[in-house]
């Protein structure tokens, strides 16, 4: 089970903050895959990659990076802060 | 809030005292000759802003500015380290964030600041929304800010 979050308008198009889910994903590519695939408010926000961020366990990381033994996953547009 | 080997760490939704902060940073050292604050505005540039939501990732941020504190304090001679960064509903005009460092000499003080600001605006997770004539907008992140982190 891995805890995936959402924020800002990636949180607005899912329609929800935070879920939890049973993945066998190994990556957060092929946790973006089975997203997508659910329905069509979760292609439409990861319809574009390059406009998105991740984190995994509050770290950001990258598409490729490998999620064995994650706990949390966050998925989020380009910081602004400051 | 953390506090560890002089960095400190504040994310929090109510204003904060600037003239208190800038005050208490750094007190009693007299071996920094150096002290720099920053503070971030938010600003209305249309001239039709009703106010800025800011969103952040609890646990994540405080994370991600100690590390770049952290960093700063590897890269330059500096003692204190501050930095405050507010989330929710904010009004044009007031103090979204504040960031101070504090060195013996004034070239690392400054440039340490600027690092710190160049890293927080887009490797913190803070997102801006407006509120302008009824309508709400996500601030873009800039090509510029991302481009600003090169120079380092």
């Amino acid at each position: 089970m891995i805890d995936v979050l959402y924020f800002a308008w990636v949180r607005e198009r899912i329609g929800l903050p935070k879920e939890r889910l049973d993945t066998g994903a190994e990556t957060v590519a092929a946790l973006v895959d089975e997203l997508r695939a659910r329905e069509e408010r979760y292609a439409m926000a990861f319809s574009d990659l390059s406009a998105l961020r991740v984190a995994v366990d509050q770290e950001l990381t990258d598409f490729d990076a490998p999620l064995a033994g994650a706990r949390e996953v966050a998925f989020f547009p380009p910081m602004t802060g400051g | 809030m953390s506090e560890e080997a002089g960095i400190r760490i504040v994310v929090q939704e109510a204003p904060f005292d600037f003239g208190a902060e800038a005050d208490a940073f750094a007190a009693g050292r007299n071996d920094m000759g150096a002290v720099v604050t920053f503070t971030g505005v938010v600003r209305d540039v249309s001239g039709g802003l009703d106010g800025m939501e800011i969103e952040h990732y609890p646990g994540m941020t405080e994370k991600a500015l100690a590390k770049i504190a952290a960093e700063a304090q590897a890269r330059w001679s500096l003692g204190e380290v501050l930095v405050i960064h507010r989330h929710g509903k904010l009004a044009p005009g007031e103090r979204i964030m504040m960031v101070a460092t504090a060195s013996p000499h004034r070239k690392d003080a400054f440039e340490a600041a600027e690092y710190l600001m160049d890293y927080l605006k887009s490797r913190a997770p803070f997102w801006k929304k407006e509120s302008a004539g009824g309508a709400q907008s996500w601030v873009a992140a800039k090509d510029e800010d991302e481009a600003a982190l090169r120079r380092w």
